[in-house]
């Protein structure tokens, strides 16, 4: 029950400052803020404007929204918000997602603009404030530290995604200082897609959104950010280095840079982006996937360094070492910093202008001994760092932590796991082709990734260089040497994408699906063929036919739901085959459709099948997931959705919840039934649920009465088809096509009305009836038509039972043993008999044939042999001769089938 | 040598055959169902369509041989070739849905395999099978031919779960999917919960054998004489017409019309004719009708007869004494006491050779007896009885204790007199 503890802190809200109007008519009063005190915490104030957290069913995960305005009535005693909402990814309706055409970041909200939700909220719902941040919608998105900025980019109408205007999105104010954290820094400055050379690449929980960041991207993305921070002067940023030791949020530091930046030297950011020829990306991600949640909160950022050597480019950059130089000792970063942390990772110059650029690779290094020797000689740096390579163990060990332990098993584990053939990242590929020893290589990265901590080397960087002295040694001179270490990176490259070792996937990550067939579908060739595929019962029709009165029902019932935003229950019966799921599914496809034309407000659809679960208490999980895409067990799946239907949420889309085959959901205490039945009437629920089953009287039969009260008494059940019925719907599906007949499609539907009624029955005869059809087809009598006969054929194929056949192809001996077994019964008065008693019989009627006698054991054995086909029904076989013996055909059947003989 | 080698390679050829390692070239008494089957499966390898099917027979009918002759037929074919993949489950190794489910997401190299092992609980792998399931639709996935092998096995499991699944995918527009089920049961259908009966096609191919004893004999000659293809020519004449002088003589004939009569399934006959064959060897050429008699003997000797030969003549004695309390009592139970009782008048009144036993030596005679299974402990007589007074049931025919008297070695004539005897 850890659910409901967290929320018992109690919050005092009430206006701050005099009301700013008075509305005369409605009598409100019209506010600019209000505070919340926390006990023992300091007031927050919150303006109009201002983003928030309002209290949802989801504690982890609270509605974000705008206020637009604040207002309270005359006495002081309603304290009310109107906002703006938005909406977070994981609110978003699963089947909508893709939409989205890519994945979602997790921090991403979308600004909701659907009419029909309730926007005005009570002020004490009010969590606390929040950052919201708008992007352009190419940008990627930042990789902030800090969890608690969210990010628009879209608008979501619960159609469609739109691109948002930032103008839309960003509060107007900054909040109060006092307010305790700062509302958001805007990055949105105007943005060019080349206006900078460096790229960032996202990290942390990002990581699996942007596996491969487009280049392209990386650099608008990257825009201002770093090539701004590398123009600023050392003391300003020396600043900000010590700022991010402390606890700030990095991120900030870097908006704040930029925009002093941006304001002072705007000609030097022109000329940056003259220079941007060289893609960037790191080869490091596959590595950190597997530590993503511990590298969550960092930010490496990749960064070309500008040409011209003239900019105090050490100073800038070296943000990470001044920050190390606080830190006495290596050993102290043992503990995985919990603020976070920006690491600028530079891109040697493929061209040989600036001579500086080792220097700035080193300068990362951030021993000044170092730097020293590495601005003398580029090459030796690139060496040195190497050499650094060899022996990573023993450098990185101190520091290395959990991290680095983790980092060895999952190692370890790709290892065992021995799936090497991932070909998603070419990148890492690149590197383990490096490596001559492919574990070592998962040690170095990892202790290199964790490296950054301090040093925050490129490990582009190191590889190339390995890779250079691999490949190049021969030449030793720096122009060759700049040479080749180009030519090692498009070696790095090609190879990538032969070779494909990367991260082990998990069975977590699999996704379900069947193999492409090699060689294309056949189309049908013939008119029977082509009778056949569409006489199949996974074919779907164009309309149902015979059910148009249910249909209705059904559609007018969820509909009126819909509209009402309300819940209900309806309950439909009937025996299988008569066409329920088809007509709810073609229901629904309906209201889609309407949905889709405005014509009513969208909803939610999902299907719950109780035969297609283990067990009663899977639907729960099943639902949440269809619901919100989230895996839980049973229980936990059971309170959120509890606490799903029962809170307010006023963006809630109605949910049209389908369950079939609701009798395997019985358990003995009902209580799957009874939440089922429970959630739509809640008031905030705004569930519809149909269920459906076999049995007309299932409330009455199995429900206790709290559950069959709660289904109420919205029943509706669908009779077995008619033979006109039947004919009609094998008329429509096969809709003009000749293949049959009128006279054998009025034998089959006559046959199955007669019989049972069931729709797939009878297009499972017709399909059959091509198939003979076709067989005779040689025949010159016939017409090319499934006729009388064939339809007979067919019908006699599917519903004659073949226990006669089976007694007149049985053995003599086995013949005579089930006339022993009547003779027996007839003289017992019994339907019952042992082995024994039937053997001595059969030994009489053996002489009276003529036949040989047989022993025990064969005897046995023809028993069993008949008991293995169900013509008897026989008691364990070790019991030997004491075995009981019973018949399972009727006696007129066997002797029918014998006296034909 | 030559000849040796020939006899090496008759043993190979046709032990191959008996022991149905090898499939037959073309079948014999079932092209129809052969056809049936063929075209269904090759309709859902090429026009991706659905199916279900059950195959129905009586063990030994052939029904397996049939189903890999039409998928080995299959595979032959260039577009099947590639288009199918298959599973195979056996109701008797595949005891539960659990397992079931795994077999299959192993058989089908899905993604939540790793190696051999597949991942996720129960649940997680339904869902996930469905899911792979539902996502491919007819044109696009490649075709999956489940068979499941004692296929009224799987009716018994929890609420059928698997077959609703499976059938139910066969009959809605998801990845194409062809089930066939294998079972001896006629009744099956009734097996299948009316949701599951519903979804399944109703298609049943019988395999129920109509041969008659003419079919049968040129059957066994068919069986035995070596294929033209033999390497040795001469040998292989030499032998077929050793095989067609075995099948025209009037006592092999007799034996086979037993057998025929007893059971039609070739799984018999083939049991038989390999008990023939190993007596064939360089010294004794041909296959003699004495050894089919003797072949024929061993398989219809009776088996529980056949263990009163090992019996000690105190145990024998208490078995007659069993029979003959069987005999006044109509089939009523008996206990250790009673038997000892009929024993013992055994011995006051003819007996010459015998002597009379303590107590413990005829209970271990009798606890013997129990062991060996010859007698039963009588249902719910519990265990709190006194071992003595425990009621048991012979489980003996009356005809199978003569039979094994007749054969027993140095059976003192006064027993058997007494066994013969009407009354004690």
């Amino acid at each position: 029950m850890k659910y409901f503890t967290r929320m018992k802190i109690r919050r005092v809200y009430e206006w701050s400052g005099k009301p700013r109007s008075f509305n005369r008519r409605l009598k409100t009063y019209d506010y600019d803020s209000f505070a919340i005190s926390v006990e023992g915490l300091s007031k927050i104030i919150i303006n109009t404007g201002q983003d928030i957290f309002i209290e949802g069913c989801d504690e982890d995960n609270p509605y974000v929204a705008k206020v637009t305005r604040l207002y309270g009535d005359e006495n002081g005693q309603q304290m009310k918000a109107v906002v703006q909402w938005f909406i977070r990814v994981s609110e978003l309706p699963v089947n909508k997602l893709k939409l989205l055409g890519r994945e979602p970041h997790p921090q991403e909200i979308f600004y909701y603009e659907c009419r029909n939700c309730d926007n005005e909220v009570n002020v004490e719902s009010i969590l606390r404030p929040v950052k919201v941040k708008h992007l352009d919608s190419n940008d990627p998105f930042p990789d902030s530290a800090d969890k608690d900025t969210l990010y628009v980019k879209l608008s979501w109408d619960s159609k469609v995604f739109r691109v948002v205007n930032s103008t839309v999105v960003e509060s107007p104010a900054e909040p109060a200082p006092a307010s305790s954290p700062p509302s958001c820094l805007k990055p949105s400055l105007p943005m060019s897609p080349s206006c900078s050379q460096s790229a960032a690449t996202p990290r942390g929980p990002s990581r699996r959104v942007l596996p491969t960041p487009d280049h392209a991207i990386m650099h608008k993305a990257s825009l201002g950010e770093v090539g701004c921070s590398s123009v600023g002067t050392p003391a300003n940023v020396e600043a900000e280095s010590l700022h991010s030791a402390t606890k700030l949020s990095a991120s900030k530091c870097l908006s704040a840079k930029r925009r002093n930046a941006t304001a002072r030297t705007p000609g030097v950011r022109k000329r940056l982006e003259l220079s941007s020829p060289e893609k960037s990306v790191t080869g490091e991600e596959v590595l950190s996937q597997l530590l993503n949640e511990e590298l969550e909160s960092k930010v490496t950022l990749t960064r070309r360094p500008p040409p011209s050597p003239a900019h105090p480019l050490r100073v800038t950059h070296s943000l990470t070492p001044l920050r190390k130089a606080h830190r006495p000792t290596g050993a102290q970063c043992g503990v995985p910093l919990k603020s976070s942390s920006v690491f600028l990772n530079k891109w040697p110059l493929s061209d040989s202008e600036s001579p500086l650029s080792p220097a700035k690779d080193d300068s990362t290094r951030a021993t000044q001994k170092k730097e020293l020797e590495t601005i003398k000689e580029p090459v030796l740096s690139v060496l040195a760092e190497v050499e650094n390579e060899k022996s990573p163990m023993v450098t990185e060990t101190p520091r290395s932590s959990k991290r680095k332990s983790a980092m060895l098993v999952s190692s370890r584990i790709k290892k065992q796991l021995n799936l090497l053939e991932n070909h998603q990242d070419p990148n890492s590929s690149g590197e383990e082709e490096d490596e001559f020893v492919p574990s070592k290589n998962d040690l170095l990265s990892s202790s290199e990734e964790e490296g950054q901590d301090e040093d925050g080397p490129n490990i582009d960087d190191q590889v190339s260089a390995k890779k250079f002295r691999y490949v190049a040694t021969g030449s030793r001179n720096s122009r060759s040497k700049q040479k080749s270490y180009s030519s090692a990176r498009t070696q790095r490259r090609t190879p990538a994408k032969k070779i494909s070792p990367g991260t082990p996937q998990t069975p977590r990550h699999a996704t379900p699906s069947i193999p492409i067939r090699s060689l294309q579908t056949q189309q049908p060739a013939n008119i029977l063929e082509e009778a056949r595929a569409r006489l199949h019962v996974s074919s779907v029709p164009e309309s149902l036919p015979c059910r148009e009165q249910e249909f209705q029902d059904i559609y007018s019932f969820v509909e009126s739901k819909i509209v009402d935003n309300t819940g209900g229950c309806m309950y439909i019966s009937g025996v299988p085959g008569t066409g329920k799921t088809a007509t709810v599914h073609e229901v629904i496809r309906c209201l889609q459709h309407a949905a889709d034309m405005d014509e009513i407000p969208s909803f939610h659809f999902i299907e719950i099948n109780g035969m297609k679960m283990t067990d009663p208490h899977q639907a729960y999980v099943q639902i949440l997931q269809k619901l919100t895409g989230q895996k839980a067990t049973p229980d936990h799946a059971a309170v959120l959705l509890e606490k799903r239907f029962s809170n307010l949420a006023p963006r809630k889309e109605t949910i049209v919840l389908l369950v079939d085959e609701l009798d395997l959901l019985w358990t003995r205490k009902q209580n799957v039934m009874y939440n089922l039945f429970e959630w739509p009437a809640r008031r905030h629920a705004r569930l519809v649920v149909l269920t459906i089953a076999n049995t007309m009287d299932l409330p009455e039969r199995i429900m206790i009465n709290r559950v069959a009260s709660r289904l109420g008494l919205t029943r509706m059940s669908f009779q077995p088809y008619s033979f006109k019925q039947l004919q009609e719907i094998i008329m429509s599906r096969l809709n003009k096509l000749k293949a049959f007949e009128e006279d054998a499609l009025q034998l089959v539907s006559r046959k199955v009305a007669a019989l049972s009624g069931d729709a797939r029955r009878c297009l499972d005869i017709c399909r059959r009836a091509t198939e003979i059809c076709e067989h005779s087809a040689a025949d010159p009598s016939s017409t090319g038509l499934v006729g009388m006969s064939h339809v007979m054929e067919a019908l006699n194929e599917m519903f004659s039972s073949a226990y006669i056949t089976a007694i007149r192809c049985a053995s003599t001996q086995e013949q005579l043993f089930l006339r022993a077994v009547i003779t027996e019964f007839r003289r017992l008065g019994l339907e019952e008999a042992t082995f024994q008693q039937v053997f001595v019989q059969h030994q009489a009627l053996c002489r009276i044939e003529g036949l040989k006698p047989i022993g025990v054991s064969e005897g046995l054995a023809v028993c069993q042999r008949l008991g293995a086909c169900r013509l008897l029904l026989l008691e364990p076989s070790h019991l030997g001769v004491l075995q009981r013996i019973r018949l399972n055909v009727s006696q007129d059947d066997i002797f029918y089938a014998l006296k034909a003989d | 040598v030559k000849l040796t080698i020939g006899f090496t390679q008759v043993q190979q050829i046709l032990r191959e055959r008996f022991c149905e390692r090898r499939l037959p070239d073309r079948l014999e008494g079932v092209e129809a169902q052969y056809k049936h089957l063929l075209e269904l499966l090759r309709r859902t390898a090429i026009h991706g369509e659905s199916n279900s099917v059950l195959i129905v027979g009586p063990r030994g009918a052939g029904k397996t041989t049939l189903l890999q002759c039409v998928l080995r037929d299959l595979q032959k074919e260039e577009k099947v070739q590639k288009n199918l993949l298959q599973v195979h489950l056996n109701g008797l190794l595949q005891t539960d849905d659990r397992i079931a489910l795994k077999e299959i997401t192993r058989q089908l190299h899905l993604e939540n395999v790793v190696g051999d092992k597949v991942f996720g609980s129960f649940a997680e792998n339904l869902a996930f099978l469905l899911e792979a399931l539902k996502k491919g639709n007819r044109s696009s996935s490649c075709p999956v031919l489940f068979v499941l092998d004692e296929f009224d096995l799987f009716a018994h499991h929890k609420n059928q779960t698997l077959l609703y699944n499976l059938f139910d995918v066969s009959q809605s527009a998801q990845a194409p999917i062809a089930v066939v089920g294998v079972t001896c049961r006629l009744d099956v259908l009734e097996l299948l919960e009316k949701r599951v009966k519903s979804r399944f096609s109703h298609r049943q191919i019988h395999l129920l054998s109509s041969l008659n004893f003419t079919q049968y004999l040129e059957r066994v000659w068919t069986q035995l004489s070596l294929p033209d293809s033999f390497p040795d020519k001469k040998f292989a004449q030499e032998w077929n017409a050793g095989v067609k002088t075995l099948c025209e003589d009037k006592s092999v004939e007799e034996v086979l019309q037993r057998h025929f009569n007893s059971s039609k399934d070739f799984r018999s006959l083939h049991m038989l004719l390999m008990l023939c064959l190993s007596r064939v060897s360089v010294a004794k050429p041909t296959i003699k009708p004495a050894d089919l008699l003797e072949a024929s003997r061993m398989c219809f000797a009776d088996t529980t007869a056949n263990m009163l030969h090992g019996l000690s003549i105190l145990e024998l004695c208490l078995v007659i004494a069993m029979k003959h309390l069987n005999d006044v009592y109509e089939g009523e139970p008996f206990n250790l006491q009673m038997v000892h009782n009929e024993f013992k008048k055994f011995l006051h009144r003819k007996s010459n050779s015998m002597y009379n036993f303590e107590q413990p030596v005829v209970m271990k005679a009798f606890e013997h007896l129990q062991q060996l299974e010859l007698i039963r402990p009588v249902d719910g007589s519990s265990a709190k009885v006194q071992r003595e007074y425990q009621l048991m049931r012979l489980t003996l025919d009356h005809s199978q204790i003569m039979e094994a008297l007749q054969k027993y070695p140095q059976c003192p004539t006064d027993i058997k007199q007494w066994a013969m005897s009407a009354f004690g």
